[in-house]
């Protein structure tokens, strides 16, 4: 295998992995609030929350990307600021790639959830109310526990996508060999160089292998989950 | 004493129900047919429904006065309840599902209390099993530790036994009569059979379309003639009598009730106990003199109370002593006898059930 790709390559595919990695564990908490939000609570402007929510699966990338280079790039207000105080830089850095994708593949993860807590008897929740239990409590020992077939779809799905991303990844922070050029951008630099077919097929294959191999591992987590849970 | 003072509408249903229940008098049952507004009243007690007006105190705690502004939440009320479908949590094991409400209890009963629940309800063999793998009954075995456990101010029970066979039932009840005995809590226990209130409860509260249309001691409210007619309720008494000997030759039990004497098949409790009996009015038949040569074995001098005649039929109330019990006749049988309040009858009693399962 580790002759099947250059060492270029390999980089590609292991920030792949880590910009993927930390982008579904970093918006997993946000994702499951949300989803609570959605699934068990009722207020005004729900509607809006759930399409602020849902717009990235229907947005441009490209544009979410530029979003972020205007209003986190060093010289915007709130980058300069998190920068400042916190030494944080999205810009150009390979969490800028993990903040794009998460955003971008956030809905994944609040819907997988979300269906999961919908299938919950609110039944239980009474009962547990009743035996004791604060909003809070119910949440950690019974709406977590519950919704982890959910939880672990909707990380798998959304890491599986994280590792398609292109458009915002390209617009917001750059492609930057070893930083921010995940496989998507090394199969396009591949296509732009001459003579770089062969990798662009290589790379190209690797990534329709890896979004397989999630799609059918989170199905088979969910089914695994759900029968563990069944009453 | 606990006291209940509910209005509440939903759609078109409208309860507007008062009535007591706990303190010396044991079990409570909350009767009524499917629709009368039982669970409405068990959601609001719990605090998971908010009536439009209520006042509820157990103890003599309030937890709900919505004129003075107080609602406690079903958090703080500490109201243990058994749901007809158990809610046992499905990602826990047994005994994890127990010690939820247990650990969260303001006022945790002591550590030992556990084992005492756990060998009360019989589920040592079962602490590590997932609910899934649960038979109805064991399950429902658990949802009573699980409530029991948290130390409630008071134990609903909403239909426990509803969702179980005969066979599931049968298995249970004798759990649940040893939980009555042991426990001091006030326990309202919601059902529709009159099989198993007259088993358990001690106090009676029907409940028929919102409203509480009879409150009183179940011995008496069994034999009210105004709630058979049309209800759901089987006409019949629940009765109190007392062990006095058995006869071995013939595997019978004697009893003594309100002075007179009863034979039953064999019950295995020491001479001297007091069992519960329920004598059916369709088993009860009257006659003008003690009568000679029958193969009843059970026949007592009564005088007439009262008499309602509904269709065909006319329930005839019977006191004896101060304990009523009902006979069914005919209205042809009514008028041939010349039946009248005050009367002196022979009641011959074809059939006595002893605790709710024993026929005769």
């Amino acid at each position: 295998m580790a002759g099947f790709l250059s060492d270029a390559e390999w980089v590609a595919l292991s920030l792949s992995l880590k910009v993927a990695l930390a982008a579904v564990v970093c918006s997993l908490p946000f994702a499951f609030l949300s989803a609570v939000l959605l699934a068990r609570c009722r207020f005004r402007g729900k509607a809006l929350v759930d399409g602020l929510i849902h717009l990235p699966l229907v947005l441009p990338p490209v544009a979410l990307g530029y979003l972020l280079l205007i209003s986190l790039g060093t010289r915007a207000p709130l980058g300069a600021f998190l920068l400042e105080n916190f030494g944080i830089r999205f810009v150009f850095s390979w969490t800028g790639a993990a903040l794009a994708s998460a955003i971008l593949t956030f809905p994944f993860q609040v819907r997988a959830i979300r269906l999961s807590l919908e299938a919950q008897d609110p039944g239980l929740a009474e009962a547990a109310e009743t035996l004791g239990a604060g909003p809070l409590d119910r949440l950690l020992s019974l709406y977590l526990p519950l919704a982890i077939p959910g939880i672990l779809g909707g990380l798998v799905t959304a890491f599986a996508a994280c590792l398609g991303e292109f458009g915002a990844i390209i617009t917001f922070v750059s492609n930057i060999p070893g930083e921010t050029r995940t496989i998507p951008l090394a199969i396009y630099t591949a296509i732009q160089t001459p003579g770089g077919e062969a990798a662009a097929a290589r790379l190209a294959s690797l990534s329709i292998l890896l979004a397989l191999l999630g799609l059918v591992l989170a199905d088979v987590i969910a089914r695994r989950a759900r029968a563990a849970l069944a009453q | 004493m606990s006291a209940v003072q509910l209005r509440h509408r939903l759609g078109s249903f409208q309860l507007d129900a008062a009535f007591e229940f706990g303190a010396e008098s044991g079990v409570s049952a909350l009767f009524g047919p499917s629709g009368a507004g039982k669970s409405t009243i068990i959601n609001a007690i719990a605090g998971l429904i908010a009536p439009e007006f209520g006042r509820i105190a157990i103890n003599g705690e309030t937890l709900l006065d919505t004129e003075r502004g107080v609602a406690l939440s079903a958090r703080a009320r500490r109201i243990g309840v058994v749901f007809q479908d158990t809610r046992l949590f499905p990602h826990l094991d047994v005994h994890a599902n127990l010690l939820y409400g247990w650990r969260r209890a303001p006022v945790k009963s002591d550590a030992s209390r556990i084992a005492a629940v756990i060998v009360l309800l019989g589920l040592e063999e079962l602490l590590k099993r997932r609910p899934r793998t649960l038979s109805g009954g064991e399950r429902s075995r658990v949802a009573l530790g699980r409530a029991l456990l948290m130390n409630p101010r008071a134990l609903l029970l909403d239909e426990p036994l509803a969702a179980l066979d005969a066979a599931r039932k049968a298995e249970i009840l004798p759990y649940l009569e040893r939980l009555v005995h042991e426990t001091k809590i006030p326990m309202l226990y919601v059902s529709h059979s009159l099989d198993e209130v007259a088993r358990l409860a001690d106090r009676m509260i029907v409940l028929d379309k919102g409203r509480v249309v009879a409150e009183g001691s179940l011995f008496d409210v069994t034999a009210r003639l105004d709630l058979i007619a049309g209800s759901e309720l089987l006409p019949g008494a629940v009765l109190e009598a007392k062990i006095t000997g058995y006869d071995a030759a013939h595997d019978l039990s004697e009893l003594d009730f309100a002075g007179e004497p009863l034979v039953v098949p064999r019950i295995d409790r020491a001479v001297g106990e007091t069992v519960r009996i329920r004598i059916d009015a369709p088993d009860v038949m009257l006659a003008l003199s003690r009568p000679e040569g029958v193969s009843a074995n059970n026949i007592l001098p009564v005088t007439v109370a009262a008499i309602k005649e509904v269709g065909a039929h006319a329930d005839v109330q019977l006191a004896l002593k101060d304990t009523r019990l009902v006979a069914r006749i005919t209205r042809r049988s009514l008028e041939r006898l010349a039946l009248k309040p005050g009367a002196a009858v022979f009641a011959v009693i074809k059939s006595v059930t002893v605790g709710g399962r024993e026929h005769l």
